[in-house]
Formats: C-alpha cells, structure tokens, sequence
C-alpha cells in the first residue's frame, strides 16, 4: 500500500513526490512500507532520473504541500439547515436535491436572500426559465443584485412571460387563435384537437445552454452566489453532464468567494460536490395526506375554500459532507407561504 | 509662450492615420472627377518615385508600389478633431488656425508639465499617439512658433528629435532667419489673396530675397516705399517681433471617427479590423481629454447595387434561424469569419431591447431597389467605460446577432462623452463583477439564451401573475442595499415557501366532483398527474379589465399523489378562456 496521499484537488502543474518521510498507516507494517516507497522513489527515479537532475529541485513533495484551509462558510438563510450542515461553503460546489414540492426551489430563495443581505451579487441559471419573481420578492431577495439567466427552448419572440396579456392562460382563445376547450364529461376537459402548441427549435438544448452560461459567469467571477436550477431536467437527461463539466466548475471557483449551488432531482456532481442534502416532503405531512384524513374525519370535513396553504414540511438529510467527517444527519423545517403571514 | 502645432502633409497624415499600414509605403492622394483625378498630395516615399502634386492619376499609377487614395473630407475631420482633442488635453487656449495648424497658449504651464522642452516633446508624444506625425514649435509670440514649425516642415529628412524646436525668447530673428521666405505664405489661402501672396513672394525674390534673414535685414522705411504695410507685417514676422491675441476655439465634445470604402466589406472579419481601429481612435480621443463613454452608435452605409443585394438573398446562405450555424461556438455565436453580413436577406431585425436600437433608412432614389442604404447600432452601456477591446467584441457580438443585410461601402461611428466613474470600492464590500468583464459575459449570454432572457427582474405595480419584466442587470462596486436590515432578524424568519412555474402552463385534463378538482392529468408532462389529496380554494383573481388582455381565473393549491410521492402544485382556471392549467409546483 502507498503511503503517499494523493489529492485529487492539487493544482495542476503541481507534481507530486512519494517521499521516503511519508507516514504510514496503521495497517501496514513500517519495514514493508519502507521498502514499497523506496520501489516507488525507484521506479520514479527510473522514468524521470536521478535525484541529482536539477529537476527534482522545482518539486515539492507532497508532505510539504499546504493543507488546505477549510473554506468559509456562510448562512443558507435558513437555521436548521445552518445547524445540519454549518452553512454554505464558499469556493465549493454544493448540491441540492430532491423531488417535486421538496423544498428546493425554497432553500434556494433562502439562500439567495441571505447572499443578497450580504451586498453579494447572485446569479441563477435557471434550466427550465421557472423562477417566479414575486416569491423571489417575498423571500426577502434584492432582486437589483440577482442576475436571472433563461434557459429554454422558446424563442425570447414566442415567450409571452415578459409582457402581459400574451400568454395563453390569460388571452382569450377565441381572441388570440389559441385551440378552444370542450367539456367531455362531468368536469373533465381536454382541448380541441390535441395537438401541442407550436414553439419554436431552440439551437441548443437547455441543459447546453446551462452549462456553458456557467461557464461564462464563473470565468467573469465576482459572483458571490451562483445557482444552477436544473431542478425540472430529468435525471436521465442530467446525468449525461460530463463529470469533467463538474471537475471544471469546481476547479473555477476553488480559492473565489463564490458559492456554486446545484438544484436537482438526484445527484449527479458526484465527488465533485463537497455537500450533498437530500429534502423530501415531511413524512408526517406526507402520511396525513396519503391517508385522506382531511376527508375521513368528520370533525374537518370542511369546504375546500374553508382550506388554507400555509407551510411545507420538509426533511433534510445530509448526505455527502466533505468538509467535516460528520455522520448522516437529518432534520425537519417548514417554510411558510406567503399568504401565511 | 506659445506652441505652435503644424501637420505638414494633412491629407496623408489623414490618411495614413485611418490606414497606418501604409506608413513605410508610397502613399499620393487624388482629387477631382474621373478622369481628369490630380494628385494633390504625396509623401517623402512618393517623391522618390518623381511623383509630386500636379501630376494626374493615370500618370502616378504607372508607379506599381504607390498606394493611391482618395482625398476624404471625413478622415481631415476626424484628424483636424484628434488633433484638437491632444492639444485640448494640454492647455484651455487653443487657437484654430486652419485644419493642420494649432496654437496652444503655454502660460502657467511649467508646473504641471515641466519645461517648455518637455512640454513640446509631450504634446509630440501625444499627437503621435493620436496618429498623426507634428511639427512642434515654442516660441514667445503665436506667429513666431508658426513660422518655426511650418520651417520644421521644410527641412526634410530630418530626425523626429528635431521636429519639436523650443526658441527661446529673444532669439526669434536668429532662429528664424534661415528659414526660406515660403514660409510666410498661408497654404489655406485661396483666391485673390493667394494671387497677391505669390505676388508678393515673386517681388521677393526679384530682390534676391530667399530667406528671412535676408527680409528682416532690409531698411524698414525703404520697404515700406514698395510693399507697403504689408511688407512692414512681413519683416516683423521675419524678425519674430510681431504679437497679437490668441483667439481661442471651444472645440464640441464630438467624438466621431469614418472611413469610407473602396471595396465593399461582405464579411464580419475584416468589418471588425476597420471597427477595431477606429475605436482605438476614438478611445485615445477620449482619453486625451480624461473622458469615457456610455454610448456608441454605429452608422453603417450600405451599398444598393441590385446585383450585389439579390446575392446575398441566395438561400444557400445560413440564416440566423439555421442551427448548424450556433453549434461548436464557443461564444454563442454563429462563426465569425464565414458569417455573412447580410445573412438574414434584408430580413432585419428590429429589437425591442431598449438597449441597443435598429435604425434603418431606405433608399429614397431608387425605388426598384427597395434595399435600405443605411444601418445604425446603438451600444448603450450601464456605466462609462474606455476599452477599445471590449466595445470591440461588444459591437462583435451585436453585429453577429443583427447582421446589417448588404456590403458595406462606409462606417461611422461616433461616441457620446461621459465622465469616467470611480473605480474605489469599499474595503469592507463584498467583490463584484468587473463592469467591462460582466458587459461581455452577458452579451455572450445573450447570444446563447437570446435577448431579453437574461439581466435583472423588475416587479411591476400589478396584480398580474407575471407581473414583472426584464431590465439591464447592473453591478456596481460601492452600491450598498439602501435599507439594511437588522442582522439576525432576517434570517430567522421562516423560509418562504416558493413557486416554481410552468412556463407557459401546462395545459390539464381535470376531473371536476361538484365542482371541485379531484383528478389532474397534464398531457404534456406526465410526471404532473393524480389524484388530489388535498385542495384549498378556489381564490378568484381578475385584473385588466379594461385592456384587450383581461384575465380572469380562480387558483386551487392541490396535492397531488403521483405513485409515491406527493407534490404541490398550483392549478388555474381560465374563466375567460375556460381552460385549466397548471400554474406551478410549491416547492
């Protein structure tokens, strides 16, 4: 077994050397951990030269190498996250993932809004242009230091979000020429024709265009959040992402005060991550749903208007930390609706 | 003390600043109407070959080397404006003699700038920055420094340590004395006064008369008797002796810069080496009076030959709309050097980014040829910036996204003057985006994603879902947020649960019981279906009613069992349209 330890993490350019001053570890013996670094100082010998080579002298080994500083981190915005993880670190990827309503898009306004408190500038590259700004508003985020990237596949020209009165939801079909909808039967309605709705082919994917936006801003820097919202990007279509995308990203924001955040279903950055949360819907809310027992208790059968949305349980699992060797944690927080007050 | 900046050569100075390769070469400049063109101007190369003024074209091409161009009216104006702009930078009083020709008033000036020696050298230094290759002279009396620095002119050959001459005072007649008696004559005066000049200059010489010492030596009284009190005007400037008040010129901040074309230019790359010179002009202008810029309008006159505009409307040609063309870009735009400028064929488009603005101007006279006869650009930055490099890729980028439609035969540019902004930060403020850096990044965004999907979001004073817009996203350094909250008290509060929405919405198959929605099923995206758990509403909204695009819906926040799972989501009824949508998910 080789005694040297190497990062993964080291600069590039920066050769290492397995030194004879190495320490050992505890299950190998130290005459025949010896002799496997002086095989090793060998056969390095061997394909570079002797250790008189004026070469050797530009090499620092590899136990002289600094340790690396723990980065810094920074609230989330949320203090039971902040309990479970110690916060966000700054000059590391940190990965987020989950289901549908498992609070990501939640703890990502949080996180944004503590970042904007800070005087940082922020970006979101938002896969699947689903930002929506009023709860941006309400999280508390200054939306004048919120960079909003729009990733799609519909053209800016198609997109009727940006103004009002154009999209299909709102204009009246017979007005705007959009298909009209019938009754088929006791409620349910389906429209005429079934054919989707045109929009027009974007030259790249989504996800391309994530990626290489990321890539800009992490190269322009100065960002001190940086969030890539690939929440609705099936996993399948995710995981594709080269892990030399991921390596790349880290490289880029290693030793920079920015914070580079990945929303998703399921973890795709791999090693790359250096914090891994898992959310989910809260099991208790999850089971007083499933077993409807807003219908069956005639104490609440109440009228569905009598109903109020106001908070979303959540459960949060600390999956992957690098930073500290902590073991698997987990913890529940609500975030509230806006209504909620 | 006066200065006095001369350019002998103007329109090959002119000419050779816009096109400053050809500095080592033969260089004649014609004028008139096919065929009777005349050389009006050469350089010190030129007259090598035996070509000088006088002669015509047909007679000067027979020279294989010598590069021959056109006089432009526009390129002597922009280097007569350069030329302002350095001695501007200098000293407040300025004296605009004629185009190739200033008088700078030097009083006070030692402290700032050194001795009169280091001010001449530093104003050389300057217009050669600016492109252009001066005579400086400094002497006691603004006619004096003239007289000295056309004579600088007449010694050819000379080394440029000694294109700058500093007289020193009381020893005018001396230095002056050898220079010829040509001098005296304005090159810029024209008709009569030009007639009684050569007149003047023949009776001169008649006398024997060759230089100025000669003339400063002759009995006044004697002189008077036979040229009058013209030729006392012209001794005493021979003798250096002779003053008056400067008459100093306001010069606008106009900062504009053309070039007009032999060729017409048919591709991106060879547009962007003309563009990249005349923004290092325009920069350096700027720069010699301390200024930045916030603006730049591009004016690009196109060619209307109707043989040349129905070949660029060849289909063979990618369109902006043609995917090939944006893969393997690194910039997210389309190939710069194959991209045709008038790729779109004459489909231009007219933006409604409030940032950068379209103009286009048809051709008035023909009117088979329906081909406009100018494109214009307009670059509005957030803040003040001088970079010639990143206005470069930044009109690069624009460019590429909206290609002019035809060959270009002249480009304008101009830049609108703003004072730099203050480059400190705070000490104890978080980092942020470089401007100039931040400036290319979104605009390479932007080609990627597309205009108007990328900057800051504005809420609106509605009650509209989409109540919002996008608007330039700007980073300043010392910009603090204005209301600071009290730490701690933000961060406890509860997370806001938040929406993630469906853009457009998705479009839902619901299975109403009395009313009320107890099924979901999106065609569109499966993952959206199921039975509904849980429901709360309906809450109605309306807006807009007395707009076209009135909006009226009632919302429902259901859960939704898909399987496994549980999700949130927002469901819409149209009661305009009567459809239902999927708004969102509560995430």
């Amino acid at each position: 077994m080789s005694t040297a330890v190497v990062s993964t993490s080291a600069a590039p350019g920066r050769p290492f050397l397995f030194d004879n001053e190495s320490e050992t570890d505890g299950h190998c013996h130290p005459e025949r951990s010896g002799k496997c670094v002086k095989r090793i100082s060998r056969g390095v010998e061997g394909s570079l030269g002797p250790l008189t080579d004026p070469r050797w002298a530009s090499i620092t080994p590899a136990s002289r190498l600094e340790i690396r500083p723990a980065p810094e981190m920074v609230p989330s915005g949320i203090p039971a996250l902040d309990a479970l993880m110690g916060g966000l670190p700054r000059g590391c990827l940190t990965e987020i993932c989950g289901p549908a309503s498992s609070g990501r898009t939640s703890v990502m306004l949080a996180a944004l809004g503590s970042a904007t408190r800070r005087d940082e500038y922020c970006a979101v590259i938002d896969a699947s242009n689903s930002l929506d700004p009023h709860s941006a508003d309400a999280a508390g985020i200054d939306l004048d230091r919120l960079l909003w990237v729009r990733c799609g596949e519909n053209s800016p020209r198609r997109d009727p979000s940006t103004s009002l009165g154009r999209t299909p939801l709102l204009a009246n079909p017979a007005r705007s020429g959009a298909p009209s909808f019938i009754c088929l039967s006791q409620g349910t309605v389906d429209f005429e024709g079934g054919k989707k709705p045109k929009t027009l082919r974007s030259s790249e994917s989504p996800l391309e265009q994530v990626l290489r936006a990321t890539d800009l801003l992490l190269e322009s820097g100065g960002f001190g959040l940086i969030i890539l919202d690939l929440a609705d990007i099936p996993p399948q279509s995710a995981r594709r992402i080269p892990l030399t995308t991921w390596f790349r990203f880290r490289r880029a924001i290693e030793h920079k005060p920015t914070i580079l955040l990945a929303i998703e279903q399921l973890p795709i950055a791999g090693s790359c991550s250096s914090l891994l949360l898992q959310l989910g819907v809260h099991s208790s809310q999850s089971a007083v749903l499933s077993s409807n027992q807003f219908f069956k208790d005639p104490q609440d059968w109440r009228p569905s208007h009598a109903h109020l949305f106001t908070e979303l349980k959540i459960d949060a699992e600390l999956i992957r930390s690098r930073l500290d060797r902590k073991p698997a944690r987990s913890i529940t927080f609500a975030t509230k609706t806006a209504w909620a007050g | 003390m006066f200065a006095c900046i001369y350019v002998p050569n103007f329109s090959v100075a002119a000419v050779l600043r816009a096109e400053p390769e050809l500095q080592a070469r033969p260089v004649a400049i014609f004028e008139g109407k096919p065929p009777l063109e005349q050389i009006v101007a050469v350089n010190e190369q030129t007259r090598e070959y035996g070509i000088s003024p006088g002669m015509t074209k047909a007679q000067a091409e027979l020279c294989p080397d010598l590069a021959l161009r056109p006089r432009s009216p526009l390129q002597e104006s922009a280097a007569h404006a350069a030329l302002l702009d350095g001695a501007q930078s200098f000293s407040p009083v300025v004296e605009d003699m004629a185009p190739d020709t200033l008088v700078l008033d030097l009083v006070g000036l030692e402290s700032l700038f050194g001795s009169l020696t280091k001010i001449s050298h530093a104003i050389f230094d300057r217009a050669k920055e600016l492109g252009l290759k001066a005579n400086v002279a400094t002497a006691v009396n603004p006619d004096a420094a003239l007289l000295a620095a056309r004579g600088l002119a007449v010694v050819r050959g000379e080394a440029e340590s000694r294109k700058v001459l500093v007289i020193p005072p009381g020893k005018e007649a001396e230095r002056l004395g050898p220079l010829p008696i040509e001098v005296l004559v304005d090159d810029h005066v024209e008709g009569d006064q030009k007639e009684e000049s050569a007149s003047l200059l023949e009776t001169l010489n008649q006398w024997g008369i060759r230089n100025l010492r000669a003339l400063a030596a002759l009995p006044e009284v004697a002189l008077s008797e036979r040229l009058g009190q013209q030729g006392l005007h012209l001794q005493k400037l021979a003798r250096g002796t002779y003053t008056r008040t400067l008459v100093p010129v306001e010069p606008p901040l106009i900062f504009e810069e053309a070039i007009e074309l032999e060729q017409p230019i048919v591709l991106l790359e060879p547009l962007a080496f003309l563009l990249n010179r005349l923004l290092e002009q325009i920069c350096a202008r700027l720069a010699s009076r301390a200024l930045a810029t916030q603006e730049l309008r591009l004016t690009l006159e196109l060619s209307h030959l109707t043989g040349v505009g129905d070949e660029f409307e060849n289909p063979g040609i990618p369109s902006e709309s043609d995917e090939s063309l944006n893969t393997g870009n690194p910039e997210g735009t389309p190939s710069l050097s194959r991209r045709i400028l008038a790729g779109q064929g004459g489909d231009f488009d007219f933006l409604s980014n409030p940032n950068i603005e379209t103009t286009m101007r048809e051709n008035e006279a023909p009117q088979r040829s329906r081909r406009p006869t100018q494109f214009s650009r307009k670059l509005s930055l957030p803040l003040p910036i001088l970079d010639a490099k990143v206005f470069l890729k930044l009109l690069q980028l624009d460019l590429n996204a909206h290609p002019p439609g035809a060959p270009i035969v002249k480009i304008h540019l101009s830049a609108e003057p703003a004072r730099p902004r203050s480059a400190q930060g705070g000490l104890f403020l978080p980092p942020a985006p470089e401007p100039e850096k931040l400036e290319l990044t979104l605009a390479r965004i932007a080609g990627i994603v597309g205009e108007q999907r990328v900057g800051a979001v504005e809420l609106l004073d509605t009650h509209h879902p989409e109540g919002f817009r996008m608007r330039r996203f700007v980073a300043e350094v010392a910009r603090k947020t204005p209301q600071k909250k009290t730490p701690g008290t933000a961060e406890a509060q509860a997370a806001v649960t938040a929406l993630r929405r469906f853009r457009p919405p998705l479009r839902a198959n619901v299975t109403l019981q009395n009313g009320r929605p107890v099924r979901l099923m999106c065609p569109t995206k499966k993952d959206v279906q199921g039975d509904v758990l849980w429901k709360a509403g309906p809450w109605r909204f309306s807006g807009d009613w007395w707009e076209r695009d009135a909006w009226s819906r009632d919302e429902w926040d259901l859960a939704v069992r898909n399987g496994e799972t549980i999700a949130f989501y927002r469901l819409v009824h149209d009661l305009l349209g009567g459809g239902w949508f999927v708004e969102g998910a509560y995430d």
